[in-house]
């Protein structure tokens, strides 16, 4: 190759640098770009909200602990897996999520669906000794999540997760420590919390009515896992992507 | 051709004085690191791996569970033991391939040790106390990120500003990777990290991007951390001292340079391989898919560029068990870089994906090409930074070699077996058409594979407590090399362009 000579390149800093930024800039461009403005990324099905804030804060305990590094929540299109779990994840069931909760790994087993199909006891007590509910478990024990959850810049999370892009509502965030305990006390009057977020459930989900701790808010995210879309109400057309 | 002008040259590089000397505390101390927090790495590698086969040992403490310290043992294998590596040995490469010292001298090269002291210390502290974004290899909040994003602009100013300096025409093959490692992972860095706080006050933040978006930020820096961070970068290290140990010129000019830009425009595609099967977009998993096939061949490039580089020079694997390491590595490198292009095609990852098959891939990369690669540079480096006449014990550099050897064949070994086995229990169905295991039942049935894992890794961890012994005696007991032999004869040959 007469006309190029890759002294050019070893001899100079500068042009070395920039090549070398154009050519690892092409593919990530190529990837990601388009997913911010393919609008089927993102399926068209009803019934995905924002966490309420109890949800939040579960969710962020979920965060904090590392589950993700045991447990996945993306229930691939396969057989055994629609028998095990529940009908494959869609990119629409956790387009709120900040960060994304797919997980890499099942050491123990995928949780994209689990809401709804144990008690709360049942999550309860084996969160709390894992071993005394499943004997085999080699889960860690989370007994140190019955202690009151911290709370009071609640409004604060609301708010920054609507400047990261969540539909979060005024009126969200000014009543969002009241629908935190509202949702963790059955009885409380739950009329405003459930307009606000559909579907959500009241709960005392850690088995004692009271003082609302971290268990209370990593059982009541659990609980709603995968239960905001109706599949019996999607259509194929509205699940396809591009 | 190539390698004639190879040859010519390095005869003639020896003799060229320079102005100023070398900076090196900096650099000791950063060698002194990388052993310190591989060890560190390797025995929370054993206690999470323990943590797996006995539960018990999660201790009841809420700083001590698998959760807390799985991030603890990536963070520190990779971005302490491996970072501390790669500034270790890019600076230590760059001053003698450029001949000129440092640039910004040794203040630069004690704030660059200090400043990335910090962000392994503040990270891993976060994690035990719960501080974390949960996203895998990004786990530091946004104050860390900060911080790191700082220090990282102070290395690519020292790494660049020396280039700028040389006395030599070329920059040299393995400063190519160096410096595509800096670029690349700054690159990285910021993009996977955008994230909002949710005061100043907080250490929590919220990332920019959400759900299917973020899946796709995080893997094209996840992945890229491996291609980078632990390729790219090493590669560096073995463009210059398996040469150097072998005492022969690289093997192919012409084949660095096609390895070199046809690894990093490929590596950036292959991120989706990571995401197969899941919510991303099919166009996306395809991409991923095809350019991770496409990456075995810019990768086998670099290891013929580097096993072939010993052509002429084999016996010296026989009495240099320090260079046994660095060819070793190598091998695991085209290992593991077969075994990555096998695993993305999605017909295989259906059965892979989420089982510890993943698991021992990413060991037999980081504990075979990584920690080898490591290890050679740091058996042919500690006598030279310590001006030793040779290392304290070449007979135990190869009980280190043996026993560590012997721990990553049972780490791999173990997680082929009870990948495929987990990945085939979850989809056996029995005669009646129901599901054949419940998920516990494949749980149970790691527990023999869980046990020979840690049987490896403490095998692995014994042979570097073997290294920091035989360093240690080095530098406190080692002979002393004369006066005479100072940096200058260890300047590096640069490769005349091909003709």
């Amino acid at each position: 190759m007469r006309w190029f000579n890759h002294a050019i390149i070893e001899k100079n800093l500068i042009l070395m640098g920039v090549l070398t930024l154009i050519t690892v800039s092409i593919g990530g461009l190529a990837q990601i770009v388009p997913l911010f403005t393919v609008e089927s990324t993102i399926e068209r099905v009803q019934g995905i909200r924002p966490y309420t804030p109890l949800e939040l804060m579960g969710r962020n305990i979920y965060v904090r602990e590392g589950c993700y590094t045991c447990h996945s929540q993306m229930v691939r299109p396969f057989r055994d897996e629609l028998e095990r779990y529940g009908h494959y994840s869609l990119a629409a069931e956790s387009m709120y999520d900040h960060p994304f909760q797919w997980g890499s790994k099942r050491t123990g087993p995928d949780l994209a669906r689990v809401g709804g199909r144990y008690s709360d006891d049942w999550h309860a007590a084996h969160l709390r000794s894992p071993r005394a509910v499943v004997p085999e478990s080699i889960m860690p024990p989370y007994a140190f999540l019955d202690r009151p959850l911290a709370y009071g810049d609640i409004a604060d999370h609301l708010r920054a997760q609507r400047s990261v892009g969540v539909p979060y509502t005024d009126e969200m965030i000014a009543n969002a420590r009241a629908d935190l305990e509202t949702q963790a006390r059955p009885d409380r009057d739950a009329a405003g919390f459930g307009t606000r977020y559909a579907r959500a459930r009241q709960g005392v989900f850690d088995g004692n009515a009271g003082v609302v701790t971290e268990m209370d808010a990593l059982v009541a995210y659990l609980q709603m896992l995968g239960t905001l879309v109706r599949f019996s109400d999607v259509t194929p057309d509205q699940l396809r992507q591009q | 051709m190539a390698v004639a002008g190879y040859a010519a040259n390095q005869a003639g590089t020896a003799t060229v004085a320079r102005h100023e000397p070398y900076v090196e505390a900096p650099i000791r101390a950063f060698a002194i690191a990388t052993v310190f927090w591989g060890v560190v790495g390797f025995l929370v590698g054993v206690v999470i791996a323990s943590q797996l086969a006995w539960p018990l040992l999660n201790l009841d403490l809420e700083w001590t569970t698998f959760g807390r310290f799985r991030p603890v043992h990536t963070s520190a294998v990779i971005f302490a033991f491996g970072g501390n590596a790669l500034f270790c040995t890019s600076l230590y490469v760059v001053q003698r391939t450029c001949r000129a010292r440092l640039f910004g001298g040794e203040n630069m090269g004690w704030f660059l040790f200090w400043g990335y002291q910090f962000v392994i210390v503040t990270a891993a502290l976060g994690y035990v106390l719960g501080v974390t974004q949960g996203k895998e290899y990004a786990e530091p909040e946004w104050y860390v990120d900060l911080w790191l994003t700082v220090v990282w602009v102070h290395y690519l100013i020292a790494f660049g500003g020396t280039i700028l300096r040389r006395e030599e025409p070329h920059i040299y093959v393995a400063n190519w990777f160096y410096l595509a490692f800096i670029v690349t992972v700054a690159m990285l860095h910021i993009g996977n990290n955008l994230a909002l706080p949710i005061t100043l006050g907080h250490a929590k933040s919220y990332g920019a991007a959400s759900g299917v978006q973020d899946a796709m930020i995080q893997w094209w820096y996840g992945h890229n951390a491996v291609g980078f961070f632990l390729t790219a970068g090493f590669l560096g290290m073995m463009y210059y001292f398996i040469p150097k140990q072998a005492e022969r010129p690289v093997y192919s000019y012409r084949l660095s340079i096609v390895h070199f830009w046809s690894l990093i425009f490929l590596y950036i595609w292959a991120g989706p391989h990571h995401l197969h099967y899941t919510a991303l977009p099919d166009w996306a998993q395809t991409l991923g898919m095809v350019f991770s096939v496409m990456l075995w061949m810019p990768s086998w490039g670099g290891m013929i560029n580097g096993i072939m580089t010993l052509s002429g020079a084999w016996d010296k694997l026989r009495t240099n068990p320090g260079l046994r390491f660095s060819v070793t590595a190598v091998g695991f490198y085209g290992m593991s870089t077969f075994e990555g292009p096998v695993m993305s095609i999605k017909a295989v990852n259906a059965l892979s994906h989420y089982t510890d098959w993943t698991i021992g891939h990413v060991h037999s990369g980081a504990m075979g090409w990584v920690g080898f690669v490591t290890f050679g540079a740091l058996y042919w480096l500690f006598p030279r930074l310590w001006a030793k006449k040779g290392l304290y014990s070449e007979k135990l550099v190869s009980w280190h070699f043996w026993i560590a050897t012997l721990g990553i064949v049972l780490y791999i070994t173990a997680m082929w077996v009870s990948g495929i086995l987990q990945g085939l229990m979850w989809r056996a169905y029995d005669e009646l058409g129901f599901l054949q295991y419940s998920f516990i039942e494949t749980v149970a049935a790691m527990h023999p594979y869980y046990v020979i894992r840690v049987l490896g890794g403490v095998l692995y961890l014994s042979g570097a407590l073997i290294m920091v012994y035989n360093l240690w005696m080095t530098v406190t007991r080692g002979e002393s090399e004369e006066a005479a032999a100072l940096p200058v004869a260890s300047a590096m040959p640069v490769p005349a362009p091909a003709e």
